[in-house]
């Protein structure tokens, strides 16, 4: 299957435009455009899939910003596929995005943790004869990222992740480190932690896993905001990652898509006893498939048994979801539009675009749950 | 005014143009009455919710139950780098406002003149990704060298041996950001003074520094304390830069070459996101506190000058 890369649009104008009296200004603006006209990249295909079902409209959305670029290549899919629909969807993140779903100002909101039954009773008068419901569409996992010269492979288990990060291990030569990798030549050097600096899903997700996977180790209460001594701080999984690019002997946590793009770091694998497993996002799947669904009437909220994930699995995950209305939304607000744009989410090929960037797809029993959900959405 | 003064019939002009000023300078008031009136009316609920000390707690926990969170990492970071900031931009601004006015050739000093107000219009985020992956990772051993031998004294001390994120690093790109403000405005300043007392020193037999010393800045003083408080006023607000130079780490570390720091800019940039009701309402309570800084070191700058005034 073809898989889309990014939308191929702001390739802009290449004309240059020569005034006669400014002759400086025309040599800036060659400058740029010659910058701006490199050999345009090779079309990108976009596979639309067979059956796609159409609903037309606009519908606006906003919320997760871990959840962004899934979103935008549904769309790109599904607005090819559909020319008479536009949805917009702005990352503005998960508490922004759940307010203005409860203020009214759009169709559904994307969180990285489920709403509470506060913000869902919020949103409650929204959903006129239904409910506020949950639905994991955006599965993920979260790599832990290393950056050792020479070092290619990495294993840690869960302890010894919530040590470092804890700032309890502050040498790579720890012996606990050491145990786990006795064909590695460890550095003795000081142990550069990165973490997230603003608040993030990511680190709510990355930190509830190490309090339940390693409770001895991690003693500090889960959540969006880093509390764990020590480390250095940065915005966003984009300069998580580069962070650990550029510091030699560094370690960091980030969104599974951004460990591809780093060039000196790489993910390390993690032992929960039945042997390495890699952060690839099919072992991720493996997890998320695992999941508890918990929640009754529609809302799918999903809880994981951190501490004995299946053999083979990439245990470090997250799901976000899509606030939605079970059925009573507004007609204004497009219901059909967004039945329809969530069917195709959900569909095979809705999750096998997830892989291509990064993301770990749905699979399973939880999937045919979640479609049953969405088929139950009324207007 | 003008009407009493010159005994004439008031003018329909002079009329409207007072009332126009009149109304522009009851405009900011109404702008900052309203802006004081927000922030203390969207702070309050989080306020009463706070289970902490909201002036020494150091974490910042506010969507927690019970929610925990204070000011004092914010403080503390804030005063720090904005007082590294001063302590390099102060000094090197005066000097190259000295240089410009007084030392530089004609042509130099346009030139420099030119160059320092540009760097005025660099956005603030771009100093910020220079600072982070350009400047910081070559500064690393300035800040190893001042750990190595001035370790003694604790504000250097580095038990971590890792040198990048920290408030010095913050400080010292901030002073870059302020560098223009300082500059320009006293370059300004000390172009005012008199040329009759400048001249009149070197005639007198006096050195250039002599002169500068003794007629300009007696005269400028003032304006230098201004050009000084602006820069202030910058360092204090600056937002994104230092969201993205400091380790935003909530415990006050004295040790400077440490990762570390945070300030109420940098804080409410990067939790705003993600923020529910009662963390949103926190860092607007933050925001007043700022506002509040802020407002202080413009008093006090006024009050400086104000006193300058009546001595000369």
């Amino acid at each position: 299957m073809a898989m889309l890369v990014r939308h191929p649009a702001f390739l802009g104008s290449c004309a240059v435009h020569r005034g006669g009296s400014l002759k400086r200004l025309a040599a800036a603006v060659a400058t740029i455009s010659i910058a701006g006209c490199a050999p345009a990249p090779p079309p990108v295909t976009i596979e639309v899939p067979p059956g796609l079902e159409c609903a037309s409209g606009t519908i606006k959305a906003a919320g997760s910003t871990a959840q962004a670029n899934a979103i935008t290549d549904w769309i790109v899919v599904y607005q090819t596929g559909c020319p008479d629909a536009t949805i917009d969807y702005q990352a503005v993140g998960s508490g922004a995005g759940v307010e203005q779903f409860v203020a009214g100002q759009t169709s559904f909101a994307g969180t990285d943790s489920a709403a509470d039954d506060e913000e869902r009773a919020a949103a409650q008068d929204r959903c006129d004869g239904g409910a506020a419901i949950n639905i994991p569409l955006v599965g993920g996992g979260i790599g832990v990222v290393y950056n050792l010269d020479g070092v290619e492979e990495l294993t840690l288990d869960p302890p010894t992740v919530a040590r470092i990060f804890a700032n309890d291990i502050t040498r790579w030569n720890d012996q606990a480190i050491v145990r786990l990798n006795p064909n590695v030549l460890l550095p003795d050097a000081a142990i550069a932690q990165f973490h997230r600096s603003d608040a993030s899903g990511t680190t709510a997700n990355f930190t509830g896993y190490l309090a339940e996977a390693a409770p001895d180790a991690w003693p500090y209460e889960p959540g969006k905001e880093w509390i764990a001594p020590g480390g250095q701080g940065a915005k966003g999984s984009d300069q998580v990652i580069a962070s650990v690019d550029v510091t030699p002997n560094s370690i960091g946590y980030v969104d599974l898509s951004y460990v591809d793009v780093a060039v000196n770091a790489r993910g390390a694998l993690l032992d929960t006893g039945a042997g390495p497993v890699a952060p690839t996002p099919a072992n991720a799947s493996a997890m998320i498939a695992a999941a508890e669904v918990t929640g009754q009437d529609g809302n799918t909220e999903l809880a994981f048994d951190y501490a004995n994930p299946p053999a083979g699995a990439y245990p470090i995950v997250l799901v976000t979801y899509e606030l939605v209305c079970s059925s009573g939304l507004a007609d204004s607000f497009n219901p059909e539009l967004v039945a329809s744009f969530l069917t195709y989410a959900a569909s095979d090929a809705g999750q096998a675009t997830l892989a291509a960037g990064g993301y770990a797809p749905i699979t399973g029993e939880l999937l045919q749950r979640i479609r049953e959900v969405i088929s139950g959405m009324t207007p | 005014m003008t009407a009493v003064l010159s005994g004439r019939a008031v003018r329909p002009g002079d009329r409207i143009f007072s009332g126009l000023s009149l109304a522009a300078g009851v405009l900011v008031l109404v702008v900052m009455a309203a802006i004081a009136v927000f922030l203390v009316w969207k702070a309050i609920p989080s306020l009463t919710t706070d289970s902490a000390n909201f002036f020494t707690e150091q974490q910042w926990l506010p969507d927690r139950d019970p929610p925990v969170f204070g000011i004092a990492v914010l403080a503390f970071g804030t005063v720090m780098t904005s007082l590294i900031a001063m302590g390099i931009a102060v000094p090197v601004g005066y000097g190259v406002a000295l240089f410009i006015a007084f030392y530089g050739h004609r042509r130099v000093s346009t030139v420099l003149g030119f160059t320092v107000d540009l760097l005025a219009a660099v956005p603030s985020i771009i100093f910020g990704l220079w600072g982070l992956y350009y400047f910081m990772p070559r500064v690393v051993p300035f800040a190893e060298w001042l750990s190595t031998y001035l370790g003694w004294i604790p504000l250097f001390r580095n038990d971590l041996e890792i040198y990048t994120k920290s408030i010095l690093m913050a400080g010292i790109v901030l002073a870059i950001m302020v560098l223009p403000t300082v500059s320009a405005i006293s370059r300004e300043v000390f172009l005012q003074v008199p040329r009759t007392q400048t001249e009149a020193a070197l005639a007198l037999g006096a050195t250039r520094w002599e002169m500068i010393r003794m007629s300009v800045i007696p005269f400028s003083r003032p304006g230098m304390v201004s050009a000084a408080m602006l820069g202030l006023g910058r360092a204090l607000g600056e937002t994104i830069a230092v969201a993205l130079l400091l380790s935003a780490i909530f415990e006050i570390n004295w040790a400077i070459t440490e990762p570390g720091g945070n300030t109420f800019a940098a804080n409410i940039a990067l939790k705003w996101g993600e923020a529910a009701d009662n963390g949103r309402s926190a860092l607007i309570a933050a925001g007043l506190v700022l506002f509040l800084i802020t407002l202080a070191v413009n008093m006090i700058a006024r009050w400086i000058i104000a006193r300058h005034e009546e001595h000369s």
